[in-house]
């Protein structure tokens, strides 16, 4: 799946304060490239943080992220960013928004990335006409028409409808496996993290209360098996104090 | 757009000056141009009148020149002091003060000190002018600025877009529409500001023809002067609308059904 066009993120004893607040505790994690990475946990956990001081929309108190082994510090023009809503610019066409993914803003990669989400007939409308799933897709259109090396989805499809949701995971999926790039996905959605990513990632309290290998075959349907790495992730967000953590982790471990 | 919608709005929004006109002319029946409201037809003669001497086409042309000139000087300054103070909250902390204590003088009592300072030609309109459409143009290019939709430039800095590429795609564009407004309110001060100018201290333009013909009562000239303001202010507005419509064309409100 992965051709080499995917960055590698090393992320070694981050921490991040709001001032007196401590948001993010010696965060250590390692994504390779190529791989689709979830972060989730409940609101508040410090998982959107994280994914801010990847792109460097923050810059982080202690520790430091790499990547490709290359510090991060300023934007990086290969790093794409997806925010909860669309963010597109209502007073630029669709296609001029899409082009202000690509560095040289051209009209003919614009209508490319727009083909790829499937709404090259909508390019010369204004954003307001359009759907909020279709929104969405516009703005993924936008991120992948400056080619990412990796791609970070901050709850892209937190607001759309169930159905619109279906589509854009199916979509994402299928974005991701022909282009090869390294995705984090913030989610509190399990089932969407399970669905699409290689590997979920538990952040309670700003830190990693689980990091779990999804070994399911691609594409993924939702069986038994599917359900029981639902349950064991849910069982693990709901009920962290419950549980002695040594044991969860040996139990998810002889799976 | 439909031809036959497009004749009955101008039909309705030309509906009451009209009406209007026929009931003035009916009030006015059997007058003479001596009584203290002139019928329309007497007004009618003063425009063949003063357009045969030259002095009508004159005086719109001075007094259009000054609005123009006050207008583009003030809203320019207006508008380069509402980007800078809206952009650095330094250049804010420095000049909102002053720049608050001079709105709150009326700019018309400044004409005074203006009439001393630069005396009664030109230069002193086109100041107290520009003085009078600079406010508007800047509170509102300031306020739009600053509430710019802050996660439209979050998603620029992702994005990559220099400082100028946020500021000319995103933070310009999306105080447009509060600028307009500014460019509106400033309209309507422009032709107050020029009316009383010209009604105190000139030589020349509209408001010196009122002023003029009220000496020799004419009234039919001072009712033209009214009616010429009236209809410069309402060219104006309507070319703001148009270009309103024109820059503001991604707005769902100005899209055409």
């Amino acid at each position: 799946m992965s051709n080499g066009k995917g960055f590698e993120i090393n992320i070694q004893n981050l921490s991040k304060f709001f001032g007196d607040v401590r948001v993010l505790k010696n965060i250590n994690l390692t994504v390779e490239p190529g791989e689709f990475v979830a972060l989730v946990g409940q609101s508040g956990c410090g998982k959107s943080t994280l994914l801010r001081l990847i792109s460097s929309l923050e810059s982080p108190t202690n520790g430091q992220i790499t990547l490709n082994s290359a510090p991060v510090k300023k934007i990086n023009p290969a790093v794409r960013y997806l925010f909860q809503e669309a963010r597109l610019l209502p007073w630029k066409t669709v296609w001029e928004n899409v082009a202000l993914g690509s560095k040289e803003r051209s009209k003919e990669k614009a209508v490319n990335a727009l083909k790829e989400v499937d709404l090259e007939n909508k390019a010369e409308e204004w954003p307001s006409v359009l759907s909020g799933g279709q929104k969405q897709r516009v703005s993924l259109a936008r991120a992948l028409a400056g080619e990412p090396k990796l791609l970070l989805l901050d709850e892209p499809l937190g607001a759309l409808d169930a159905l619109t949701r279906i589509n854009m995971q199916i979509l994402i999926e299928k974005l991701w496996k022909e282009q090869g790039f390294t995705v984090v996905l913030v989610t509190h959605d399990v089932n969407e993290a399970i669905y699409l990513a290689d590997r979920v990632v538990l952040i309670e309290d700003g830190e990693i209360a689980l990091d779990k290998q999804i070994t399911l075959a691609r594409p993924r349907v939702k069986d038994s098996n599917f359900a029981y790495f639902e349950r064991l992730i849910l069982d693990r967000v709901m009920k962290n104090d419950e549980a002695v953590e040594s044991e969860t982790v040996d139990r998810i471990y002889a799976i | 757009m439909n031809n036959r919608f497009a004749v009955t709005d101008l039909m309705l929004s030309w509906s009451i000056p009209f009406t209007v006109l026929i009931f003035w002319y009916v009030i006015t029946l059997g007058q003479s141009s001596i009584s203290l409201f002139p019928p329309p037809n007497d007004v009618g003669n003063a425009v063949i009148r003063l357009l045969k001497d030259g002095t009508l086409a004159k005086n719109i042309e001075i007094s259009t020149m000054r609005a123009t000139a006050g207008f583009v000087i003030g809203g320019i300054i207006g508008f380069l002091l509402g980007v800078i103070n809206g952009q650095f909250r330094l250049a804010e902390k420095i000049l909102n003060t002053p720049i608050q204590m001079i709105r709150n003088v009326p700019h018309l009592a400044m004409l005074p000190l203006i009439l001393i300072w630069f005396g009664i030609g030109e230069t002193a309109k086109i100041v107290l002018i520009s003085l009078g459409t600079f406010f508007p143009i800047y509170l509102n290019t300031f306020h739009g600025i600053r509430y710019v939709d802050n996660s439209l430039i979050e998603m620029g800095k992702t994005y990559g877009l220099t400082r100028f590429e946020v500021f000319k795609d995103i933070i310009f564009p999306g105080s447009l529409s509060s600028i307009m407004i500014g460019i509106r309110q400033s309209l309507g001060r422009m032709w107050l500001t020029l009316i009383v100018a010209e009604t105190v201290a000139a030589k020349s333009g509209i408001g010196f023809m009122a002023t003029n013909a009220r000496e020799f009562m004419l009234m039919d000239v001072i009712v033209l002067s009214l009616l010429i303001y009236a209809l410069l202010g309402s060219i104006s507005d309507f070319a703001a609308g148009l270009i309103e419509k024109r820059v503001l064309r991604w707005h769902p409100n100005y899209r055409k059904a």
